[in-house]
């Protein structure tokens, strides 16, 4: 080995958690294993379940038809002028991202135990891999939405180019979720099953079911301290032509921001122990 | 300085069990504790009375590039601790480490493999967790499936395949690792010999490339052949560093002669003490070739442990096993506890040659090691006025098997005679 001794990488191990944080250019060496990550889990999905991908278009068209029937026939709910099962449908596919992303983030430290204890890697690719792999079944169910969007002889405009956006906002507002959830569940075990009913609740204050205008306009500012109103609402508009998120949207973004940086302090400070607490 | 490969100083890494960290599983724990903690720290002992460990201790070392270490010690000595902290799976309490290049770290076969994904699709996602390109791993990929053995089960999940075959595939892997630095926790302790023999085979072919090595094992034939230098690690702290035949030497004598005691009764199941004698019970150090060795084994199980086995692993003097015998051989019932026992086990006259042995002792339920001294205590057996030994006759071996013996003219040469 005739390297030179100073080309080698230094790699320096002290105590404290921050000897042990990631960088965003260690995420980025580490990219394949992300997708590695991401790509067995949705293998073993395939593998396990006899309805394989089926699952992601079923979840969220079942619970359209319920929506429908009780909110939009019984209910009446006002659907801003779409058809009610559009409505809801195109507030479906990214709610039900949201909800399996969380869930599959909360429990991908405990659940890739095995892994944390016998090789080193940036350990903050076990919940973003947790937060992609829903993105699969995400683009799925998008395919469904533009089937029944067709149907009802719906064309969406040139708002369509604010969509991504919306999709972004969703993965990191899982991702912040995720980092707070699945860094707390490696020493409360309770997590697991807190989470399932927060985010039960958390599907009825956000405009999936019915309109953000249907929230009186003195509890707006309240109402879009939840991000997912902003990325539910500009997701619906984006497509639908429905009215948007408006200055939610800022109040949105600058809540997932704080909880992606606060979120990630937190996730550094545990990251070092999650092998001797678990 | 420029060729140091790993330099640590004053590495320790402390545990703490019981009273506090441990039982904050749940969020109520975590809201009791907080409610009694004002109160817990005004009664005496207080916060103190949580139990900490020093897993390790002021460890400090300079390997160089090229250095094949060897890592020894007893179980609990703080090995896998080391290792541990050197491949960053866990921090250090104190002190630090410094790596110069990078680290490739197999301390157990087959990381993340996944039972329902084929050996094909385990090979990318192993190598990837490894830290192994997509583009490395397709190119060495023919060559890990011939190395494994496994090409015809390529395509099966690995759930179907046999322990054996899982194992292969897991170091087939993990030899293809390209480190600068490569660290490696008991990873021969798995698979047949065969296998072994070629996993030994492998890691002599890295060590031979200069790459660094840090070893781990048990098999101390394994760390003499392959290592060059090694560090003897006892209860957390290095005790010894240098070549390996010393170290090993100083490893597998440095226990008591004739006699074992456990540091503390730590509230676990456990071997207490062991010792050696004859059978008028004198205590015994040297035996002859043609005496009976007694070994007399107090162990405690503090809680009720149904099916808990206590036995012995002779090995020779470069720590290569000889034979294992356990209660069940002799057909006895297994304690089950609560209770301190006794286990008293003859190795009968005329089976182990003259030489230094090392004995292992082992307290285990099925699937569980409970305790295990390895080596517990160090005998030599004399050659004595063995009839084995008679007109200076050497032997080869370690033990000493009867076997039937014949020797009468040809049948055949005799017919041929009378023709």
């Amino acid at each position: 080995m005739s390297a030179r001794p100073s080309t080698l990488p230094v790699t320096h191990i002290r105590p404290g958690a921050r000897a042990m944080s990631f960088t965003l250019d260690e995420v980025w060496h580490a990219r394949e294993l992300l997708y590695f990550l991401v790509w067995r889990d949705i293998k073993v999905r395939y593998k396990q379940t006899a309805l394989g991908i089926a699952w992601s278009v079923l979840q969220p068209f079942l619970t359209m038809v319920v929506f429908t029937i009780f909110f939009g026939r019984l209910a009446k709910l006002p659907s801003d002028g779409v058809p009610y099962p559009l409505f809801s449908l195109a507030a479906l596919v990214p709610w039900t991202y949201f909800a399996t992303a969380a869930s599959n983030g909360a429990s991908s430290l405990v659940g890739n135990q095995h892994l944390i204890a016998k090789v080193y890697f940036p350990r903050i690719l076990v919940p973003l891999a947790a937060v992609l792999m829903p993105a699969v079944d995400l683009a799925v169910s998008f395919g469904m939405l533009v089937v029944l969007m067709a149907w009802y002889h719906v064309v969406p405009t040139a708002a369509i180019a604010a969509l991504p956006l919306y999709v972004g906002l969703g993965i990191l507002a899982a991702f912040a979720v995720t980092l707070w959830t699945s860094a707390l569940s490696v020493r409360y075990r309770d997590a697991r099953y807190v989470l399932p009913f927060v985010i039960q609740i958390w599907l009825f204050i956000s405009p999936v079911a019915y309109p953000a205008s249907m929230v009186p306009e003195r509890w707006r500012l309240l109402y879009a301290l939840n991000p997912m109103a902003t990325v539910v609402e500009g997701f619906r508009s984006s497509l639908l032509g429905t009215p948007g998120p408006g200055s939610m949207a800022a109040i949105g973004v600058a809540v997932v921001a704080a909880a992606l940086v606060a979120g990630a302090a937190y996730f550094r400070s545990v990251e070092g122990s999650i092998v001797d607490l678990a | 300085m420029a060729d140091v490969a790993i330099k640590i100083s004053g590495l320790g890494k402390r545990y703490t069990i019981g009273a506090r960290e441990q039982q904050y599983d749940t969020l109520r724990d975590r809201i009791a504790a907080a409610a009694t903690r004002p109160f817990r720290r005004l009664a005496p002992g207080g916060l103190g009375a949580s139990t900490t460990i020093w897993a390790l201790q002021d460890v400090t070392h300079e390997i160089r590039r090229g250095d094949v270490v060897g890592v020894i010690g007893g179980n609990g000595a703080g090995k896998s601790t080391l290792l541990k902290i050197l491949s960053r799976i866990t921090t250090p309490t104190e002190g630090e480490a410094e790596i110069h290049g990078r680290v490739g770290s197999l301390l157990e076969v087959g990381t993340g493999f996944h039972p329902d994904l084929t050996g094909r699709e385990n090979i990318f996602l192993n190598g990837a967790i490894l830290g192994m390109r997509k583009a490395e791993i397709e190119r060495k990929f023919d060559e890990i499936v011939r190395f494994a053995e496994i090409e015809e089960f390529i395509d099966t999940p690995v759930k179907h395949y046999s322990s054996g075959m899982y194992v292969r595939l897991g170091f087939a892997v993990a030899a293809q690792m390209e480190p600068e630095i490569l660290i490696v926790d008991e990873v021969l302790a798995v698979g047949d010999v065969h296998f072994q023999r070629k996993c030994l085979g492998k890691l002599d072919d890295v060590a031979r490339s200069g790459r660094t090595v840090l070893f781990v094992s048990h098999n101390m034939a394994a760390i003499q052949r392959l290592c060059t230098s090694a560090m003897l690690l006892q209860r957390g702290r290095l005790v010894r560093v240098g070549d390996v035949r010393s170290t090993v030497a100083a490893y597998l004598g440095g226990e008591a002669r004739g006699g074992f005691v456990a540091a503390a009764r730590t509230g676990e199941p456990q071997i207490l003490s062991a010792d050696l004698e004859d059978v008028t019970g004198r205590p015994l150090e040297n035996p002859a070739c043609t005496e009976p060795i007694v070994c007399r084994i107090q162990f405690t199980l503090p809680h009720r442990a149904p099916g808990t086995r206590v036995g012995i692993g002779v090995l020779s003097c470069d720590g290569v096993p000889v034979f294992t015998t356990n209660n069940t051989d002799a057909g006895l019932p297994c304690p089950s506890g609560p209770g301190d026992f006794e286990a008293r086990v003859t190795i009968p006259p005329n089976s182990l040659l003259a030489g230094d042995f090392h004995l292992a002792l082992c307290l285990w339920n099925p699937g569980v090691i409970l305790d295990l001294q390895e080596p517990a205590l160090s005998f030599s057996v004399d050659a004595g006025r063995s009839p084995l030994y008679a007109e200076n006759a050497t032997r080869k071996g370690y033990v000493h098997v009867e076997c039937a013996w014949s020797v009468t003219p040809r049948i055949e040469s005799a017919a041929g005679m009378l023709s």
